[in-house]
């Protein structure tokens, strides 16, 4: 196994008191595959990838408990030098907000080149004709005349695979991408998935998609782990959990969307709201959501129970879920 | 429906640029951003169409014009026969009562320091008419049970609510008049997938409670067919493709929709080896110098010599008119399902 989170938890310090944004979470990916990680906002899922990735601002967060073994090492227990070495070379991550993640006063053919300069020691003029041919790469047209550009002189879309082109540079045995595609219009969602998806046959990349869009899951991904209220509640292959899932929240999820292929009837509503991070419910954390949920559900937290077949639910009634 | 004799709103030939000027103090026109160019559509009472589109195509300029946010440059939009475009002063304000929105942004259109209660009673500050001083307390707590929040809340400020309560507030105060027309912009696009169901459910449960029109606007396909009885299909300024939700979603005949429909990521891992996806060339021409002719013709990959030169008609293609499903107004010369 390429990656290994276990038991992975981490606490924010607020005026409030300590809010649980990620609480127990395991998983691993193998070489070559693709887990979505999917939630809602205020899930867990992109401080479950920060924190893999290392990028946790610490303060606030702390990382309470946990390992993330990444070929076999423990990322935790590595000092930030080396851990240094490892981002960008070993495994390398994809924001939502490319304005925003690419540095606004270096030209695009700069930043490229210093992935080699730095990580590589190559001289500044190979490192160019590298960075070029990357950018040729991802499809940016006439990459040598825009490899002086500045990040905002291109489009969304654009600059998306211009980050793409820097997380795949030092070519990473793992990807991470944070709602890589949210802020684009779908029609560019779409070229910039089948960019990623190309790339990563090509290298043989790992990528952890943190994604919303259950459509987007769908298209790309193997396997996948449902995050709810800082912890996983489900996992499954993708095929296997879009056909019959799990657990409740899962099932409401899925129900919810509305669908492109079929005129549908009302939604699902899932009722409610997403609790608050500082007070979590007690027992299940999704209970008083839950159409299901009895007593038990109020008392006990479901650990995460075998399902078969490569499938996990942290419900307690997981079987008469499961048959709908 | 659609059998009502009259539309709630006809808009004809709607046209919006905003000029692009050089220099601050003597600003001389350079040109125009054509941001929409020659727009019609009608709506019809207790309808719901829905403008699809991707950003930059035109849509929230819509919006605002329906709205009388923005004036259009040209062209007419009539509600109820009469043309709103020429309004001023109290005719104008008589109009809007009629015709409200609703924002996409629940975060940033409510305003922090006023209280829920004095958010949704607002418009009656601006149309006394409509709700006697002592009457309106009483209504907006109605109002509030009517989105379903609880009456009791009336004292709170927008940050005691999460996003989707506070689109509630939002939808809230956008009946605050009794409109007939409701134009909402993108207003579940912020709001996670659980609760958007909510938020959705919401406004069709209105819409057959009140007998409201919606000009429901979004660049989620999905929602939009979920909510819509037409939808229209906006690229670059213009309509590419108008129909019913069957005639667009099952039966594009315009390349852009066609395109467009096949990016659609779909929840179901079964499709993913079935579906045919189109990949579109390139990015979107700037809406300050649109190609020439056909506005899709540059990235499209049925474009002809014809395409560069003739503009075409949002019309049913003659080629498709006895095609069932597929005789819908597409303005493409090569039409095809």
């Amino acid at each position: 196994m390429l990656l290994e989170v276990r038991d992975l938890s981490v606490e924010f310090r607020t005026r409030d008191g300590i809010a649980r944004a990620v609480n127990g979470v395991g998983f691993g990916v193998d070489a070559g595959e693709t887990l979505a990680v999917l939630g809602e906002s205020g899930s867990g899922k992109s401080v479950t990838a920060q924190a893999v990735m290392g990028i946790l601002d610490t303060p606030p967060a702390r990382i309470s408990a946990g390992e993330v073994l990444f070929r076999g090492r423990d990322l935790l227990t590595l000092p930030e030098e080396r851990r240094r070495g490892i981002r960008g070379a070993e495994m390398a991550m994809i924001f939502q907000d490319a304005l925003s993640s690419l540095n606004p006063v270096l030209s695009v053919g700069a930043q490229l080149g210093e992935m080699f300069t730095v990580h590589r020691g190559m001289s500044r003029k190979r490192a160019r004709a590298k960075a070029i041919e990357l950018m040729d790469r991802v499809g940016i047209p006439a990459a040598e005349d825009r490899a002086g550009d500045y990040p905002h002189q291109f489009s969304g879309g654009m600059r998306q695979r211009v980050m793409i082109a820097m997380a795949l540079a030092l070519e990473p045995a793992l990807i991470i991408a944070d709602e890589p595609t949210t802020a684009l219009d779908v029609t560019v969602q779409a070229q910039i998935m089948d960019l990623l998806a190309e790339l990563r046959r090509e290298l043989d990349t790992a990528l952890i998609l943190i994604t919303h869009d259950l459509g987007v899951v769908a298209d790309a991904a193997d396997r996948i782990a449902v995050m709810y209220a800082g912890r996983i509640v489900e996992t499954a292959p993708v095929r296997a959990l879009y056909k019959a899932p799990a657990h409740p929240y899962t099932r409401g999820l899925l129900d919810s969307v509305p669908r492109l292929d079929r005129k549908g009837r009302e939604l699902y509503a899932i009722k409610g709201l997403p609790p608050n991070p500082l007070r979590v419910p007690s027992g299940c954390a999704f209970h008083p959501r839950c159409p299901v949920a009895r007593d038990i559900c109020r008392t006990d937290e479901p650990p995460l129970f075998d399902a078969g077949e490569g499938r996990h639910s942290a419900c307690h009634f997981w079987r008469e879920t499961l048959d709908g | 429906m659609g059998e009502s004799a009259e539309p709630v709103l006809e808009v004809t030939g709607l046209v919006k640029h905003y000029p692009l000027t050089r220099g601050t103090v003597f600003g001389k026109r350079t040109g125009a951003v054509r941001a929409v160019d020659g727009v019609s559509f009608s709506l019809a009472r207790g309808e719901t169409l829905g403008i699809v589109g991707e950003s930059g195509c035109g849509k929230s300029t819509v919006a605002k014009l329906l709205v009388s946010l923005e004036r259009p440059t040209a062209g007419r939009i009539r509600y109820r026969g009469e043309d709103i475009t020429r309004l001023s002063g109290r005719a104008l304000k008589a109009v809007r009562r009629n015709i409200q929105m609703v924002f996409q942004d629940p975060y940033t259109s409510l305003d922090p320091r006023m209280t829920v209660g004095d958010i949704v009673g607002e418009p009656y500050e601006i149309h006394p008419e409509a709700a006697p001083r002592g009457d309106r307390r009483r209504r907006v707590r109605e109002l509030l049970d009517v989105v379903g929040l609880s009456p009791e809340h009336i004292n709170r400020y927008p940050h005691q609510f999460s996003g989707g309560q506070r689109q509630r507030i939002g939808i809230a105060r956008g009946l605050a008049l009794r409109p007939e027309v409701i134009v909402a912009d993108e207003p579940v696009s912020a709001l996670d997938v659980s609760v958007q169901a909510q938020v959705v459910n919401l406004l069709e449960r209105l819409q057959s409670e009140f007998g409201l029109s919606y000009v429901f606007i979004a660049h989620d396909l999905s929602v939009v067919r979920h909510i819509s009885d037409r939808v229209g299909v906006m690229y670059l300024g213009r309509l590419a493709e108008t129909g019913t939700d069957t005639e667009i979603y099952d039966h594009p005949t315009h390349p852009y929709t066609q395109a467009l429909l096949s990016a659609v990521p779909v929840p179901d891992p079964g499709a993913r080896e079935r579906r045919e996806r189109i990949i579109l060339a390139g990015e979107v021409p700037s809406p300050a110098a649109p190609p020439s002719g056909c506005r899709f013709r540059t990235r499209c990959w049925k474009a002809r010599e014809r395409c560069a030169v003739e503009e075409p008609e949002l019309a049913v293609p003659v080629a498709l008119a006895s095609r069932g499903p597929a005789a819908h107004p597409s303005a493409c010369h090569f039409a095809e399902e």
